[in-house]
């Protein structure tokens, strides 16, 4: 599946994020699964999903640049694989 | 465990100097249990009386939340035999604090089976060591794999899906892989190998039970192959030196990202290691958990950078990163050399030029001993048993 950050996203509601100097960790209690978010930024990114209208403008307010931005859509992709982040109406 | 890719070092490098709370933590709430096996890693059997009392438990869990530790393995001794144990799985939960715990089975009643069925954020461990009764039971006791097929049984009829079928990998069911599969399968479990560790009783039968080299080898492709599907707990990390790492975080977390808290608050490095040279405090000192974890002289030494010692000049020390401290300290070989299981044999020779009987004993030993003699002592599991199945 490829992300589409056109589209608004949030953090799954079952999802705790934990902040650790490398970046943070994500607990998905439904699941069981954790995940390593490898940096501050994409903390950044995943907290303030729900709060913009896409992928893409969430990106933006953390501070991710144009050329960063394929790094953090695989990032985000493989979280929403894993259901740590999901898609939600605009 | 998977992780996700950005910009950012090794994050194995991360989880050797430490991380601010575990990951998660294994709390055993008594050393109470009404099976005896044969390695019980904690050598329970009878309730140590200054156990952590239901108030200070839900202390310790407060202090869980506040550390975000997202979610603690629970056992023991077997954990539901303590009275309050649904009310601390609940206080648990409701605090943010997600609850897995083992059990032999025994007081999963459909009734609990239900309750476990409903929730998301309690998950639970069947345990068994064989995949017939006859290779069960050797190890843990007459009528336990019945017991435990029964437990399977019920939490399957109630719906519960995932719950997780727990295996210690031995001599005698390593060839029964594929039946523990077909087992776990059957009631809709996720199976869970672990390694045999020479810790509390399992010291004594460790020579006997361990899986042969041959064995560990047939283990390791076995679990290559099933992938993801079969959970290990990180356990057979020291097999990396085959060649492709097991999934999971390949490092001993010992004080990095996990450790224990035993019946009565002693914090130690990790389950495995229930012995004073790995005690780094106590949860009823001053500061509590997060302080034991934060500031013990054990655990900011075990966070500093390791040299690998007589493992340093090995090509794969990468990889197994010398293997699992407590096989090494309870077999009785130096902590700073190969795994007594290296997957390139470097431990036998250390192995048979020991001399056991010089290897390291935990004191710490609640193993039941024969029945009292006189009427004025109080069996010491007589408070537990009046928990009647099906209270719940």
């Amino acid at each position: 599946m490829a992300i589409d950050l056109e589209r608004a996203w949030t953090l799954h509601d079952q999802v705790a994020l934990r902040p650790e100097p490398f970046g943070a960790l994500a607990y998905h209690f439904g699941t069981r699964r954790l995940s390593f978010l490898k940096s501050r930024k994409l903390l950044d990114v995943v907290r303030c999903l729900g709060e913009h209208a896409s992928g893409r403008a969430a990106c933006a307010a953390a501070g991710v640049s144009e050329g960063e931005l394929p790094a953090y859509a695989r990032a985000l992709e493989t979280l929403a694989v894993s259901g740590m982040i999901r898609e939600r109406a605009k | 465990m998977s992780a996700v890719a950005a910009p950012a070092g090794r994050l194995v490098d991360h989880f050797e100097t430490g991380l601010d709370a575990p990951i998660c933590l294994t709390w055993e709430l008594t050393y109470a249990c009404n099976l005896a096996c044969v390695h019980c890693l904690s050598s329970s059997g009878r309730r140590d009386p200054r156990e952590l009392s239901t108030g200070e438990c839900k202390a310790v869990i407060d202090e869980l939340q506040r550390m975000q530790v997202f979610y603690v393995n629970v056992g023991g001794g077997e954990p539901t035999v303590r009275r309050d144990f649904w009310e601390l799985v609940d206080y648990a939960t409701a605090h943010d604090v997600g609850v897995k715990f083992s059990t032999n089975g025994s007081r999963i009643t459909p009734q609990i089976a239900h309750r476990l069925a409903v929730s998301d954020y309690v998950d639970v461990q069947i345990s068994l060591d064989g995949a017939t009764a006859q290779v069960n039971d050797i190890v843990r006791g007459p009528g336990s794999y019945a017991t435990a097929m029964r437990a399977m049984e019920r939490l399957a009829e109630a719906g519960l899906a995932g719950f997780k079928l727990s295996v210690v990998v031995t001599r005698h069911n390593v060839s029964q892989l594929d039946a523990f599969k077909a087992i776990a399968d059957r009631y809709g479990a996720q199976l869970r190998l672990t390694r045999l560790r020479p810790s509390g009783r399992g010291a004594d039968v460790w020579d006997e039970l361990h899986p042969t080299a041959a064995q560990q080898r047939a283990l390791y492709d076995w679990l290559l192959a099933r992938g993801e599907d079969v959970l290990t707990g990180d356990s057979f990390f020291h097999l990396a030196a085959y060649g492709d790492p097991l999934p999971g975080l390949n490092l001993c977390g010992a004080g990095r990202v996990v450790c224990l808290i035993d019946p009565v608050g002693d914090v130690y490095a990790c389950p495995f290691a229930i012995h004073d040279a790995f005690l780094a405090g106590n949860v009823r000192d001053e500061g509590g958990f997060r302080r034991v974890w934060r500031e013990s002289e054990l655990f900011l030494d075990l966070r500093r950078p390791q040299t690998g010692g007589a493992c340093a000049s090995c090509g794969f020390y990468d990889s197994c990163r010398g293997g699992c401290m407590a096989a090494k300290f309870f077999t009785g070989l130096p902590l700073d050399g190969p795994d007594p299981e290296c997957a390139l044999g470097h431990g036998e020779p250390l192995l048979s030029a020991r001399d056991p009987s010089g290897a390291p004993r935990s004191s710490v030993d609640h193993s039941r001993r024969p029945p009292p003699q006189r009427s004025c002592d109080e069996d010491p599991l007589a408070d537990y048993w009046r928990v009647v199945d099906g209270e719940h």
